[in-house]
């Protein structure tokens, strides 16, 4: 066991424990603030396999941007009432067992059952990845590049729209 | 060395408690965040199958879904924030009525 | 085992030694700090006012669109960065006789623009706007007149040696 595996069980410990964190805790806010955790971890694992620019892209868009959408929405919709925001479980029988009975599928297939020894190649991966996908963002996957553009664009348009205020709806 | 298969753990890890958050959880912001954790999850994976491949299109496909994910949680987000100021709740169990 | 993937480990070690450092300050200062609080120490402005109310302030919706925007344009510049670093390549430029270069720059206005035109409605609609308080001016009479305030004000200024005399 080299050290590139052993800081991988370090990052993939901190992921899956501060996910089940999120699963067990009740506080509304220590779960964003786990999942934030949890994402640091993920980029993390990203770098481990050679993906550096989507672990960069992770930290930017997930923990700089999704996650403080995430705490804004979380503010918006709190009682103020000066307690910590909690929150119930139902459905807990079926949940638990839909998860674990994944879980166990999944692994026993990865695990014993399926044969990833073709995937396995000497082929090099390509030396500087950000200019990989850069070269191919403006050639092989330009179509997807532009209506990446206009989703996003239908995003912004769309949630401004949802979330503006309307006055005369609520008296 | 680091297997594909340490990759495929750790993204059926996510995947499954990110699954049964989204089933267990009342609160709307709750039920996003394990739909985050799935995402995640599955670009784990993604990231996984393309180290054994020279035209990394895991990579490029990654990037697409944590764009694809950015939005959908912008959406999300405002559709809890309209249905918290109409109903005066984030739970989501309370609100029964579709008629606006 | 890339040369980008170890340049990260470089990063680590900043991480890891952030962490101790602080983490040790702390635990250092921990140790060897007297504790004898009492209640005027205990509150959060030791001499500042005190705070009323809880921590946990509705925030104004309008914080959610501006998020929303910042969110927007920084997806943006995740897709702008692997751009930059190949648009302008001589090798490509000259492999495709002077085409990729036109092709990727137009490819990237469209982008940009497509998203500024999110930008453009949310700030047409008024998304962007502050509901400012409006500032009444009162109707407040004085019995002594606004000269003879501006007279003392004229006579107490810095350039009252300048005036010319009367």
């Amino acid at each position: 066991m080299n050290w590139m595996t052993t800081i991988f069980y370090f990052f993939g410990a901190i992921t899956v424990l501060s996910a089940l964190g999120i699963l067990f805790t009740r506080n509304v806010l220590h779960a964003t603030f786990l999942l934030m955790l949890s994402f640091f971890s993920v980029a993390g694992i990203y770098v481990l396999g050679n993906a550096s620019f989507i672990g960069v892209t992770q930290l930017l868009i997930y923990v700089g941007g999704i996650l403080i959408l995430m705490v804004f929405g979380l503010m918006l919709t709190t009682k103020l009432n000066g307690k910590a925001l909690v929150t119930e479980n139902h459905n807990r029988l079926i949940g638990v067992l839909l998860g674990t009975v994944f879980f166990s599928i999944l692994s026993y297939i990865i695990i014993f059952s399926a044969n990833f020894e073709m995937l396995k190649s000497n082929k090099t991966l390509p030396e500087n990845a950000v200019e990989f996908i850069g070269i191919n963002l403006m050639s092989n996957y330009l179509i997807p590049f532009e209506i990446a553009a206009i989703l996003l664009l239908v995003a912004l348009i769309g949630a401004a729209v949802i979330s503006e205020k309307r006055k005369e709806k609520q008296e | 060395m680091i297997t594909l298969q340490h990759f495929l753990i750790i993204g059926i890890s996510l995947f499954s408690i990110g699954l049964t958050t989204v089933i267990i959880k009342k609160n709307a912001i709750l039920v996003l965040l394990g739909i985050e954790l799935m995402l995640n999850g599955a670009n784990v994976n993604l990231i996984g199958f393309s180290t054994n491949d020279p035209q990394i299109q895991g990579q490029i496909f990654s990037l697409f879904v944590i764009v694809v994910a950015a939005a959908e949680a912008v959406v999300a987000l405002a559709i809890v924030v309209r249905v918290y100021q109409y109903f005066n709740t984030s739970n989501v169990d309370e609100p029964k009525e579709l008629k606006g | 085992m890339s040369n980008e993937t170890a340049s990260f480990g470089e990063i680590l070690i900043y991480l890891i030694g952030g962490i101790v450092f602080i983490s040790g300050g702390l635990f250092t200062a921990w140790i060897i700090r007297p504790k004898r609080p009492n209640e005027e120490k205990l509150t959060t402005y030791e001499s500042g006012e005190d705070p009323l109310g809880g921590a946990w302030g509705q925030v104004n919706i309008r914080f959610y669109v501006i998020a929303l925007i910042f969110l927007l344009f920084e997806v943006e510049i995740v897709f702008l960065f692997p751009w930059a670093t190949v648009f302008g390549r001589e090798e490509l430029i000259e492999a495709t006789d002077g085409l990729w270069g036109w092709v990727a720059l137009s490819e990237m206005f469209v982008f940009i623009f497509i998203l500024a035109l999110g930008l453009a409605y949310a700030w047409r609609k008024g998304y962007l706007e502050w509901d400012k308080p409006e500032i009444k001016p009162s109707d407040f009479k004085g019995p002594v007149p606004t000269e003879k305030y501006n007279a003392i004000n004229h006579k107490y200024s810095k350039f009252t040696s300048e005036q010319p005399k009367k």
